[in-house]
């Protein structure tokens, strides 16, 4: 089991702010704070899902832990090593113990190369096995996601959806990585689809020992493949809590706002349910709001939310949340804790 | 919803086909269905199941070619859509039937104010003057919940946020204050916050407006909390239709039953592993001569395999006013 001490990806005040260019000199006229201040820590073998409205910034936080993008500020330490600042032939060098599933199979998949170029790349660039090896790796790839090794010679083209995705799958495992950044993995695929490529990704964790950082919008996949779930709103983590903890009973408002907002296929359950609607739109991340993020749409918004900022704390063991609510027992301890949520579990309507 | 009262759509027989430089995609086979006044139907199916297709066809919004309408009869107001002339369609477009598409960027012309497009049906069909097609349209976007409707008429369609968007195609779609709404996965491009709300609205629309709607989609979760009935389409077909809370409550066809069955819950006991449909849906190259479903049907036997079974009732009610399933198993027997 992974121990809390020595977890394999830990992300510190990771932030990466894209800018923005204007005018006849295009001069930077200002930022788009996609990831402004994310903390988490992923334990060996655990997934952690990571949901958010479109815009939230989990997809940048996502490529930003693989150094997709060069993080503005904040450090990403996986396995031991600090990918924020690896030079970049050391950075190549730690590539193969992270990998990424895209979301859509289509555009991540070259149309002009054959099934097996498309899994044998990773193998190309950074092994040096003769041409016998890679196909007998890429023929043991193919069989563990499921792929008839008769395709080997076809183009992502004669494939569907779903099975496109478990090239891209395949693609990702070529070089025995430990952590997989999944970005969305599911969404382009029909229903009867994404469970077939869910239960493979649970099935290659339990085989394979994988590491996964599931990024998706799908609450309900979120709550069966992961153990622990970050709530994003605006590029800063709202709530980290263990996944059941946060279904049963979610603390920070907008993550009951988002909860709360997922229709369920149950015609009586969602008749007697109440909504708690959020007023508005997500405020522009180039120009938050001042103080708490949520604070422009948050239903329990009160004075002290305009101004400060709240800052993610424990206020239960393990579950961490960023809300004024809460925050008294930052220095109250934890019986204040369970004072503070009371009030929650009113409004908590399911 | 009135039980027995006439319906204002009437649907029989539906059959199009597109002609591709490959051969034919038989799209939609024979699908009938019928709308009751102030109804809600909604349409259940994956992506190439025939929901979209089929709805276009009614009104003939698709291209042809390569799509053709090859047989079927569309009855609107003692009108058959499909006989009447172009000319005659037009008119029907819009002023009876109202249509939401999916993506409410692309629906949206980008070069023309907000106001223009929802005055111009208002114009076109119901002969409003300018100034009045303008006090209309500042009406039709309060009611879909846009503030400050008035001078927000002059706002272009990127100045709106995709839910607003969506608000503004809705405003458009019932300009004309339609019969009958078609609304094409008017939630799916939506963040859920978002959907929630376009979803309140149109619980509360009904309410004021009573006309009835087509809902299509593929979240089960969206069609549980809104609709009255369910259509469930499979490889271009009716595979099951009933009202909503026996449709969810006692699913009937092998399709139905296991697409519930592979969607993780959000309460409730977790499951160590989601059930799944096997193999992929079919792509209809020829008119169906037995059950489409039969290659990923957990209990398809010999039958199922040389004949394609026609929709049957389940309850004392004829076929699509009750509960029906297109299917030779029945779930007693097994």
């Amino acid at each position: 089991m992974p121990t809390a001490e020595n977890p394999l990806v830990r992300v510190q005040g990771l932030k990466m702010h894209f800018p923005i260019y204007a005018g006849l000199l295009r001069r930077r006229a200002g930022e788009v704070k996609a990831v402004d201040g994310v903390s988490f820590d992923i334990m060996q073998g655990e997934t952690l899902g990571l949901v958010g409205e479109s815009g939230c910034g989990k997809s940048t936080v996502g490529r930003t832990l693989l150094r997709l993008y060069d993080p503005t500020a904040g450090s990403v330490v996986i396995d031991g090593e600090d990918i924020a600042t690896l030079s970049p032939e050391a950075l190549r060098k730690k590539r193969p113990t992270m990998q990424m599933v895209f979301q859509d199979p289509q555009a991540s998949l070259n149309p002009r190369m054959t099934l097996a170029t498309i899994i044998a790349e990773p193998l190309d660039e950074h092994t040096d096995w003769n041409a016998e090896k890679k196909l007998a790796r890429v023929h043991e790839l193919m069989d563990q996601v499921g792929l008839n090794r008769a395709f080997a010679s076809r183009y992502p083209h004669e494939f569907s959806g779903g099975q496109r995705q478990r090239i891209g799958i395949a693609r990702a495992l070529a070089l025995n990585p430990k952590f997989i950044v999944c970005d969305e993995p599911i969404a382009a695929l029909d229903v009867s689809i994404q469970a077939q490529v869910v239960n493979l990704l649970e099935d290659l964790q339990d085989r394979l020992g994988l590491t996964y950082l599931f990024i998706s919008h799908d609450l309900s996949m979120v709550r069966h493949i992961a153990d622990r779930v970050a709530v994003m709103y605006l590029g800063q983590i709202a709530e980290l809590s263990p996944r059941d903890a946060l279904y049963s009973r979610p603390l920070h408002p907008y993550a009951q706002a988002l909860l709360s907002a997922v229709p369920e296929p149950d015609p009586a359950r969602e008749s007697s349910r109440k909504r708690i609607i959020l007023q508005g739109d997500v405020p522009s991340p180039a120009n938050p709001p001042q103080g708490c993020n949520f604070c422009t749409r948050c239903p329990r918004v009160f004075d002290r939310c305009r101004i400060d900022e709240p800052q993610l704390a424990e206020v239960e063991p393990g579950r961490f949340v960023a809300c004024h609510l809460y925050s008294d027992n930052q220095t109250g301890g934890q019986t204040a804790g369970t004072e503070a949520n009371e009030p929650t579990n009113k409004e908590n309507v399911q | 919803m009135p039980d027995g009262a006439l319906p204002v759509l009437d649907v029989r027989g539906l059959k199009t086909v597109f002609r591709t430089r490959s051969g034919e995609i038989h799209a939609v086979n024979s699908v009938s269905f019928m709308l009751r006044p102030g109804e809600l139907l909604g349409v259940v199916g994956e992506s190439g199941s025939g929901k979209s297709v089929t709805m276009m066809s009614l009104i003939g919004l698709l291209p042809s070619p390569p799509a053709e309408v090859r047989a079927g009869q569309v009855m609107l107001g003692g009108q058959d859509l499909l006989r009447i002339s172009p000319r005659e369609l037009q008119d029907v477009r819009g002023a009876k039937v109202g249509f939401v598409f999916q993506d409410p960027m692309t629906s949206l012309n980008p070069v023309f104010t907000v106001g223009s497009q929802i005055m111009e049906p208002l114009i076109r069909h119901m002969g409003l003057t300018k100034a009045q097609a303008r006090d209309r349209a500042a009406e039709l976007l309060a009611l879909v919940g846009i503030p400050d409707a008035k001078a927000r008429l002059k706002a272009y369609p990127h100045q709106f946020s995709g839910g607003m968007r969506q608000r503004v195609m809705i405003a458009i779609a019932l300009a004309c204050d339609p019969d009958v709404l078609i609304a094409d996965e008017p939630t799916t491009a939506l963040d859920v916050t978002i959907q929630a709300q376009i979803l309140e609205l149109v619980k509360d629309l009904r309410q004021k407006l009573g006309m009835a709607i087509i809902w299509i989609t593929h979240d089960l979760g969206v069609i549980a909390g809104i609709a009255d009935r369910v259509m469930v389409m499979y490889g271009g077909q009716v595979v099951e239709q009933g009202p909503v809370a026996q449709l969810f409550s006692d699913p009937r066809h092998p399709y139905t039953r296991a697409l519930l069955k592979t969607i993780p819950s959000l309460t409730g006991e977790r499951s160590g592993r989601l059930q799944v449909i096997e193999g992929q849906p079919p792509i209809m190259t020829a008119a169906p001569t037995a059950c489409p479903f039969r290659a990923r049907c957990a209990h398809a036997f010999d039958l199922c395999h040389v004949e394609n079974p026609a929709r049957r009732p389940l309850d004392a009610r004829p076929v699509g006013e009750g509960h029906d399933v297109a299917c030779h198993w029945s779930p007693e027997g097994a």
